[in-house]
C-alpha cells in the first residue's frame, strides 16, 4: 500500500519540528546565559519571553523574569507547552504514532532521551550548570537526527520529516538572530564596541557558526557580516538560504512520488521565501533586520498552512 | 543405545484431568504426541529454562506486548509464553474445524434471520425477549442485506476439554475476538527457539492468516468493487490490543487507520492521505458498535466516523464484523446454540455446549434446584462473573440465597456443571507440571468459512487455577495441529 495517511505524514513532520525546536531552545537559553556573563553585567531575559509570546503565561506562574525562573520555565515546566520537556514529549508521542513506520533505533533513542528529560527536576536546572545541561539536550536532539537520517526509509515519511526539519530550523534561525536584535539594536551606538563584538561572537558560537564564519571572514566581525553569514550563507546549514533550498528540494522529491503525481503544490509563500533567501546582507540591514526576519517568519507560517491544507487535509478536520 | 530416561516427564502427573500430551488419566500416552515427547525428554530442564528465558527476552525486544495502564504511566507487558506446545491430532482437528464452521454458519444464518423475518422467534425456538431485549440487538440493522449473509467475518470460538476428553464450546465470540496475533507470533518464536523440536513433525502452518483474512474481507466488498481498498480501524495507540492491530494491518498489507483518518464525503467513506481523499470499501473495525458512528450510536464517541452507518446502510462500505452481531454471542443465547444449529442446518451440533440448564424451562428449573451443590449458577444478563454461584465451593447460606433468587425470577438464570478443564505440561520453576488450558480457534468467513489450523491456547499459570485470562495470570502456548 503506497498511499500514506495524512496523520502519519503530519506526525513525521511534527516529530522533526519538535526535536528541532527543542534543540534551538537549548541554544537560545545557552546564548542568553552567555550574554549575561559579559561586561554589561545584568542580563535581560525578557526578550526570550517576548520572542515566544510567553510573557502572559510566564507571569501567571512566576513573579519576575529572573534568570533561574525563565530557564526553569523553558526546560522543565509542565505548564509551559513550549518547555523542552513538553516539546520532547510531543516529539515522542508523534514518534509513537508512527512507530511502525520508523526504525526501532529512532524510537528507542527518543524514548530514552525523553525519560531523561522527564526525570530532570527544578533543582537540576541551575544557572551555574546551564551550559552543560543545554549541551546535553542539544546532543540528545542531534543524536536523534543522526539515527533518523541513518535509518529512515526514503519514502514520503522521510520527505515530511525533512520538510519539518527545515521549516522549523529556518524559523528558529530567525528567532536566534532576533534575540540579538532585541538585545542590541535599540542601542545602535554600541555597534562595533567590544561588548558588541563579544556578543556577536557568542551568537556565532551558539549557532555552531563560529568556525565556518572565521574561514570566510578571518578578520572582520560586523553586524552585516555576522547576520549575513548566519542568515544568508547557502553553505551554512542553519541559514535561511540553505533551509529554503532544502525545503524546495524536498517538496520536489515529495511530488515525484507516483501516488502524489496528481497533486499540485506551488503556494506563493514558497517563491516568496526563495526570494527573501536571495537578498544580500546589505539589503537586509537597509530594510531593517527585525522587519526582514518578520517577513521570513510570515512566509514560513503561510507555507506551513499550505502544507496543512494540501497534504494533511486540514480542511476536513472537525473544527 | 537407548535414549536417556525421560527426566523431564519423570515426575509428571496430570492430577486426574485429561492431559493434552498424555491423554486420559491412567491410559497409555497418546500415540500422536510420541515424537514430541521423546524429543522433549532429551532436553534437560535447565536447557528448557534457558531457551524459555531467551523467548521471553525476544518477545519484549520485538515489542510483542500488551499495555497495562496505571494512572499516568503506560507499561508494556509481555504475555507470558510457555515453551511446551499444545498438540492436537489431525482427527481431533477435523472435529474442531467442522464444528467451528457449523457453528459460525448457524450464527450467520441466525443473525440474518434476526435482522429480517425473525422466523426463529415466530417458530418459538428462541424467546423474543432474549433477542429483542438484548442490549446488543441493533434495530437499525433490520432489513439490511449483506454479501453472502456474512455478518461474522471473524469469529473466535472458545473451546475447553472435559475430563473424558470431549471438546465443548464455552463461548462464541462474534464481535471483535482478539489474540490471533499471538498465534502467529508464538509459532515464529517457537520455530526460532526450538527448531529441533518442530523439525519434520508435520505441523500445519499458521503464517498465512493475514492473507486469508484479507481474502475474506475482499469477498464481502460492496457489489461492483473490483479491487477493494481495505483498512483496519483501530481505537489508537492507547488500546491494549494496539500491537495486534499493527500486526494484522502489516500482515494484510492494509493501512491502519483511526476514526479521525476517515470522513464521509460524497456518500462514501474516504481516507485522508497525502495524495488526497481515497475511497474505502471494507473496514475491519476493532472498535465496538457503540463507538462506530457518533451520529447513530454513542454521540460522545471520539473514535468513530460521523455518518459511517448511513453509508453502510446504503451498501457503499462494508464492515467486518457487521453491526449488531453481539446479539449472537450473548451468554443467554449460548444455551440455545444447539437448537439454533438444528433449526437452521437440520444437523446436531458437532461440538457440544457445556451442558446448560435453562431455569426458564420447568425441567431445567427442577434439575437446577435439585442439584444446587454440584452446579455453577449464572445470571444470564450479567457479565464478568457477577452473580455467579459455584455450588461445590459455596456455603449452604449462599446456596439458599441463590435458590431464592432463582425461584423469584427463573428466566434470569442458567446452571452448568463445573468443567474440569484439560491440562497441558507446562514449564514452572525448572520443572514440568500440569496447568489448565483452553483453546480459541479463529474462523474467517467471506463467501465461505475457513478455520486457521491452530488457535490460541491460553494456559492458567497458577497451580490449580482454571482462569486463563491474561489479566489474571494467564499465558499462552504454541498450538500444533498435526498434518
Amino acid at each position: 500500500m503506497s498511499s500514506l495517511l495524512s496523520r502519519f505524514a503530519e506526525a513525521s513532520f511534527w516529530l522533526a519540528r519538535y526535536v528541532e525546536r527543542a534543540e534551538n531552545l537549548a541554544r537560545i537559553l545557552d546564548v542568553n546565559e552567555t550574554f549575561a556573563r559579559d561586561e554589561r553585567g545584568e542580563s535581560d531575559w525578557l526578550p526570550i519571553l517576548k520572542l515566544h509570546c510567553d510573557e502572559e503565561r510566564f507571569a501567571g506562574h512566576y513573579r519576575e523574569a529572573e534568570a533561574t525562573n525563565v530557564v526553569r520555565f523553558y526546560i522543565v515546566d509542565e505548564s509551559n507547552p513550549n518547555s523542552i520537556r513538553c516539546l520532547i514529549r510531543a516529539a515522542r508521542e508523534n514518534a509513537r504514532s508512527i512507530r511502525h513506520l520508523i526504525s526501532l533505533e529512532t524510537w528507542a533513542q527518543l524514548n530514552i532521551f525523553y525519560n531523561w528529560v522527564a526525570g530532570l527536576s527544578r533543582r537540576n536546572v541551575r544557572l551555574s550548570d546551564l551550559s552543560r545541561l543545554c549541551g546535553r539536550i542539544k546532543e540528545g536532539c542531534q543524536l536523534h537526527y543522526g539515527i533518523a537520517t541513518g535509518t529512515l526509509y526514503r519514502d514520503q515519511i522521510w520527505s515530511f520529516y525533512r520538510l519539518g526539519t527545515f521549516l522549523e530550523l529556518c524559523d528558529q534561525t530567525t528567532r536566534l538572530v532576533d534575540i540579538k536584535y532585541h538585545a542590541l539594536l535599540p542601542r545602535y551606538d554600541d555597534v562595533g564596541s567590544p561588548v558588541d563584538v563579544a556578543q556577536w561572537n557568542a551568537l556565532l558560537r551558539s549557532a555552531s557558526a563560529y568556525h565556518g564564519y572565521r574561514r570566510v571572514y578571518p578578520h572582520e566581525m560586523t553586524p552585516i557580516t555576522v547576520a549575513g553569514f548566519i542568515l544568508l550563507n547557502p553553505r551554512f546549514p542553519r541559514s535561511i538560504t540553505h533551509c529554503a533550498n532544502e525545503i524546495r528540494r524536498h517538496i520536489a522529491e515529495l511530488l515525484g512520488n507516483t501516488e502524489l503525481g496528481h497533486v499540485s503544490f506551488a503556494p506563493p509563500a514558497l517563491d516568496a521565501l526563495a526570494e527573501l533567501a536571495a537578498w544580500t546582507p546589505t539589503q537586509v540591514i537597509g530594510y531593517g533586520l527585525h522587519e526582514y526576519l518578520d517577513q521570513v517568519q510570515l512566509r514560513l507560517i503561510e507555507l506551513g498552512e499550505a502544507i496543512d491544507d494540501t497534504f494533511f487535509l486540514a480542511r476536513y478536520s472537525a473544527a | 543405545m537407548r535414549p536417556p530416561a525421560s527426566e523431564l516427564f519423570a515426575h509428571y502427573d496430570s492430577g486426574g484431568f485429561y492431559c493434552e500430551m498424555f491423554g486420559p488419566p491412567g491410559s497409555e500416552p497418546l500415540p500422536h504426541t510420541a515424537p514430541i515427547r521423546s524429543r522433549l525428554a532429551r532436553l534437560r530442564p535447565s536447557t528448557l529454562t534457558r531457551r524459555a528465558r531467551a523467548t521471553d527476552r525476544e518477545l519484549f525486544n520485538l515489542g510483542i506486548t500488551f499495555t497495562v495502564y496505571s494512572d499516568r504511566n503506560a507499561i508494556d507487558r509481555v504475555l507470558p509464553f510457555d515453551v511446551i506446545p499444545r498438540v492436537i491430532s489431525a482427527a481431533d482437528w477435523r472435529t474442531i474445524e467442522s464444528g467451528c464452521i457449523q457453528r459460525v454458519t448457524a450464527i450467520n444464518r441466525f443473525i440474518h434471520d434476526v435482522y429480517h423475518e425473525q422466523k426463529i422467534i415466530r417458530d418459538g425456538i428462541v424467546p423474543a425477549e432474549l433477542v429483542l431485549g438484548n442490549a446488543n440487538y441493533r434495530p437499525e440493522m433490520q432489513g439490511l442485506d449483506l454479501p453472502f449473509g456474512t455478518y461474522v467475518s471473524i469469529a473466535g470460538i472458545d473451546i475447553v476439554r472435559d475430563t473424558d476428553g470431549t471438546y465443548r464450546v464455552l463461548e462464541d465470540n462474534a464481535r471483535t475476538p482478539s489474540g490471533v496475533s499471538y498465534v502467529v507470533e508464538n509459532r515464529h518464536l517457537m520455530l526460532r527457539a526450538f527448531p529441533d523440536l518442530a523439525d519434520r513433525i508435520g505441523i500445519r502452518q499458521v503464517s498465512n492468516y493475514g492473507m486469508k483474512l484479507r481474502d475474506g474481507l475482499a469477498e464481502i466488498a460492496p457489489a461492483g468493487v473490483d479491487q477493494p481498498r481495505i483498512v483496519l480501524l483501530s481505537p489508537g495507540v492507547f488500546n491494549s490490543a494496539y500491537f495486534e492491530h499493527v500486526f494484522l494491518a502489516r500482515e494484510m498489507g492494509v493501512p491502519l487507520v483511526e476514526g479521525r483518518d476517515l470522513i464521509v464525503d460524497g456518500g462514501l467513506v474516504q481516507m485522508k492521505t497525502t495524495g488526497g481523499l481515497k475511497q474505502v470499501d471494507v473496514i475491519y473495525r476493532r472498535i465496538d458498535d457503540d463507538f462506530l458512528d457518533p451520529l447513530r450510536f454513542n454521540p460522545e464517541s471520539m473514535l468513530g466516523v460521523r455518518g459511517l452507518f448511513e453509508v453502510y446502510r446504503e451498501g457503499r462500505v462494508m464492515l467486518a464484523n457487521a453491526v449488531g452481531t453481539g446479539v449472537a454471542d450473548d451468554k443467554a443465547l449460548y444455551a440455545y446454540m444447539p437448537r439454533i444449529i438444528r433449526y437452521y442446518m437440520d444437523e446436531d451440533a458437532i461440538l457440544d455446549n457445556v451442558e446448560t440448564h435453562l431455569c426458564r424451562e420447568p425441567e431445567g428449573l427442577a434439575y437446577t434446584l435439585a442439584h444446587m451443590e454440584e452446579l455453577v449458577v449464572k445470571p444470564v444478563g450479567e457479565s464478568g462473573g457477577y452473580g455467579v454461584v459455584v455450588g461445590p465451593r459455596a456455603t449452604s447460606e449462599e446456596i439458599a440465597e441463590a435458590r431464592q433468587r432463582i425461584e423469584a425470577n427463573p428466566a434470569n438464570y442458567i446452571s452448568q456443571p463445573m468443567v474440569g478443564l484439560s491440562v497441558s505440561p507446562t514449564l514452572v520453576d525448572g520443572g514440568i507440571e500440569p496447568r489448565h488450558v483452553d483453546l480459541r480457534p479463529y474462523v474467517i468467513t467471506g463467501r465461505q468459512s475457513w478455520v486457521l489450523p491452530g488457535g490460541l491456547t491460553r494456559v492458567a499459570l497458577r497451580r490449580g487455577s482454571l482462569v486463563v485470562n491474561s489479566s489474571q495470570g494467564g499465558g499462552t502456548k504454541d498450538t500444533w495441529v498435526l498434518e
